[in-house]
């Protein structure tokens, strides 16, 4: 009974995290470009990266939260574009070769010794020097915890009430903009550029344009998630790295690619798979067998198999349309 | 051609004995000047390395004549296709930074230049095509690849798309149009299925019907009868000619001979990348070159025989095939 509470505290810990959070708005900007368009973008954690570290130093310069934000998002749009120009009039394995070098390339750089006077090198930028103007903006008492049930957290500060509200706020806004606008004519054009662009061109569609428009929007949204995700956390260039971009699309597969909710559904269920995993091994593996530092290297193992099993026996996540799936070959 | 040509639907040949009275008075020789020329193509050339797979002098498509391209395979109908619908870029471009040697391949359609469009531009323009390998959008359904076809939605720009308001009254129209058109090419009761789940030859009815909800000036069908049953290919023929009567101009690749007769105004022979022989579909089958392209100009003769040496031994040749294959038909 006991350990029943303790998987109901943990997985309600995981729905509440902004972690999950800033996950599920990533998987949201990854669903626009690999879901609908068709874009092999493996360099959605560089996106996130990219908007971490445009708002981290611009506030942490002086520079007020919304000039942050805006940073941020530039950093992205503008990342998508350098990458899109050369690599979206060829074919599409061209765009996954480049997004995953560029994201390295922005994790590198970001890490890069000569650089910390701005970016904190390896160590990164500490949350406490760009989130003061977030906690001021909080409604609720700036210092303090706030109990909900099981779930204790602080009221405004860090790992907060304040932020998985925001977060999960810009979650549903995100999914939002993705349903108004894939029920829309821009949406049709973007899945018929994804089952086949020549056929598009030939209706006299700008497919370039579309497909720009497309990694923009993702590569943007990706970044609001990774301003979100350091808001919890600390910018650390090793944080978001080839890893991160490989659990958005177990997030992503996992909820149901080509669908609005699925990267939140997938982000949820995740979270809670892996905390319960843990609880679990914790429970009824004896230390002797696997002690405490092993079980979260054990469960991304398990993770890893699950995403295998996932594409190979429900391409269509838990939300996708089989049906849709069986023609797209 | 002058530029005042005037391109409304009242100077277009409705009467189609008038087109096929005006047609008999164009000479019968490659790259002929036709009365109202809808496609004036010139000096396009197509090389790949050392071989070269199109090159065209001139060539000028009467409009509202249904115009076959034929030619045995590999004759470049295909290349050169693609070639002035913008897929491919002709070798005898001009060059992006000047210089090069002319002459420079230029083509006009009604009246507009376009030399280097860019696929999407050239389907703007008016003239939309079709492909061989049919592209059909699978994982969408039938109504939605009719109405990605369609021109003049302002959904379709990315922030228009967010407000419903703004395209819902454009919507209805080329829903309406759609429906009207699946009715006419008898897939009205297919609306809602997914496209993937067509037969070939209904995906071939798709794409021509797709291809007509932007009321293009003319149709550009690459082998529409290829893969299509014997029983479906009788109503795809009907369906070309009441394009025409309709005021569609056609052109289209096909290297049946036989399946060209029954059809076209106007036949355009290629052979090795080269415009061979044009005429009517009666007395182009006769000409000597085309007889050369598709049987070898030697063929079932003796080299050592005199009649090697008469020149009406392969005409002779050609009427008895032609015979031989009315008799079939």
């Amino acid at each position: 009974m006991n350990f029943l509470y303790t998987l109901f505290q943990d997985g309600g810990a995981a729905i509440i995290s902004s972690t999950t959070a800033a996950f599920a708005l990533a998987a949201i900007g990854l669903n626009v470009h690999f879901g609908y368009t068709g874009l092999v973008n493996i360099g959605q954690a560089g996106f996130m990266l990219l908007g971490a570290y445009g708002f981290a130093i611009v506030v942490e310069q002086g520079g007020g939260i919304l000039l942050g934000v805006l940073a941020g998002l530039a950093a992205a749009a503008v990342f998508a574009l350098i990458l899109g120009i050369p690599t979206l009039r060829l074919r599409g394995d061209y765009l996954a070769i480049v997004t995953i070098a560029a994201a390295e390339i922005i994790r590198i750089v970001g890490g890069d010794q000569s650089l910390a006077p701005l970016t904190g090198g390896v160590a990164g930028i500490p949350n406490a020097k760009y989130s003061d103007q977030f906690i001021a903006l909080s409604p609720f008492p700036k210092a303090g915890l706030f109990t909900f049930g099981p779930w204790t957290y602080p009221y405004s500060a860090g790992n907060s009430w304040w932020l998985s509200l925001v977060g999960w706020a810009l979650a549903l806004l995100a999914a939002l903009v993705v349903f108004l606008l894939f029920r829309s004519p821009w949406g049709r054009a973007i899945k018929g550029i994804r089952e086949d662009e020549d056929a598009v061109r030939s209706l006299g569609k700008n497919v370039f344009a579309y497909k720009m428009q497309s990694l923009v929007l993702g590569g943007v949204i990706g970044a609001l998630g990774g301003i979100v995700f350091v808001l919890g956390a600390s910018v650390q260039p090793d944080a978001l790295g080839r890893t991160t971009t490989f659990l958005l699309y177990t997030v992503l597969l996992l909820g149901g690619a080509a669908t609005v909710l699925g990267p939140i559904l997938g982000s949820f269920l995740y979270f809670i798979f892996v905390v319960w995993l843990q609880d679990v091994v914790a429970q009824f593996v004896p230390s002797t067998v696997m002690n405490s530092s092993q079980i979260p290297q054990f469960t991304y193992i398990l993770v890893g198999a699950g995403l295998m099993l996932l594409v190979i026996f429900r391409p269509q996540g838990i939300l996708g349309n089989k049906k849709e799936l069986s023609f797209g070959a | 051609m002058p530029e005042t040509t005037d391109w409304s639907s009242e100077t277009y040949d409705f009467d189609r004995a008038a087109l096929r009275a005006k047609l008999r008075d164009v000479p019968q020789e490659p790259g002929s000047a036709k009365p109202q020329p809808i496609l004036t193509v010139d000096n396009v050339v197509r090389r790949f390395g050392g071989m070269t797979a199109v090159e065209v002098e001139h060539l000028e498509v009467q409009r509202g004549a249904i115009t076959a391209l034929i030619g045995p395979n590999g004759a470049g109908k295909t290349t050169f296709f693609n070639l002035i619908t913008g897929f491919d870029r002709p070798s005898s471009a001009k060059s992006r930074f000047g210089g090069g040697q002319g002459p420079f391949a230029t083509w006009r359609f009604q009246g507009e230049s376009l030399g280097a469009t860019s696929a999407f531009r050239v389907a703007r323009t008016g003239m939309v095509r079709t492909f061989q390998l049919t592209k059909a959008l699978s994982a969408m359904t039938v109504m939605d690849n009719m109405l990605l076809g369609a021109k003049d939605q302002p959904g379709e720009h990315m922030l228009a798309a967010l407000a419903r308001p703004l395209w819902r009254k454009r919507e209805a129209e080329i829903r309406e149009k759609a429906t009207d058109l699946l009715a006419r090419f008898k897939l009205d009761t297919k609306a809602k299925d997914y496209a993937g789940s067509l037969s070939g030859g209904q995906r071939k009815l798709l794409e021509m019907a797709r291809a007509l909800m932007s009321d293009p000036a003319m149709i550009m069908l690459d082998e529409p009868m290829a893969g299509v049953n014997p029983a479906l290919t009788q109503s795809l023929l009907g369906h070309i000619q009441d394009l025409r009567d309709q005021g569609t101009s056609v052109l289209f690749v096909e290297h049946d001979m036989h399946m060209v007769r029954h059809i076209s105004d106007w036949v355009v022979v290629m052979a090795e990348g080269r415009i061979v022989a044009e005429g009517p579909p009666e007395h182009v089958m006769q000409h000597q070159a085309v007889v050369d392209a598709y049987l070898g100009s030697h063929h079932d003769q003796d080299l050592g025989d005199d009649s090697v040496l008469d020149e009406d031994f392969a005409a002779a040749v050609a009427d008895e095939d032609a015979e031989r294959a009315e008799e079939k038909a």
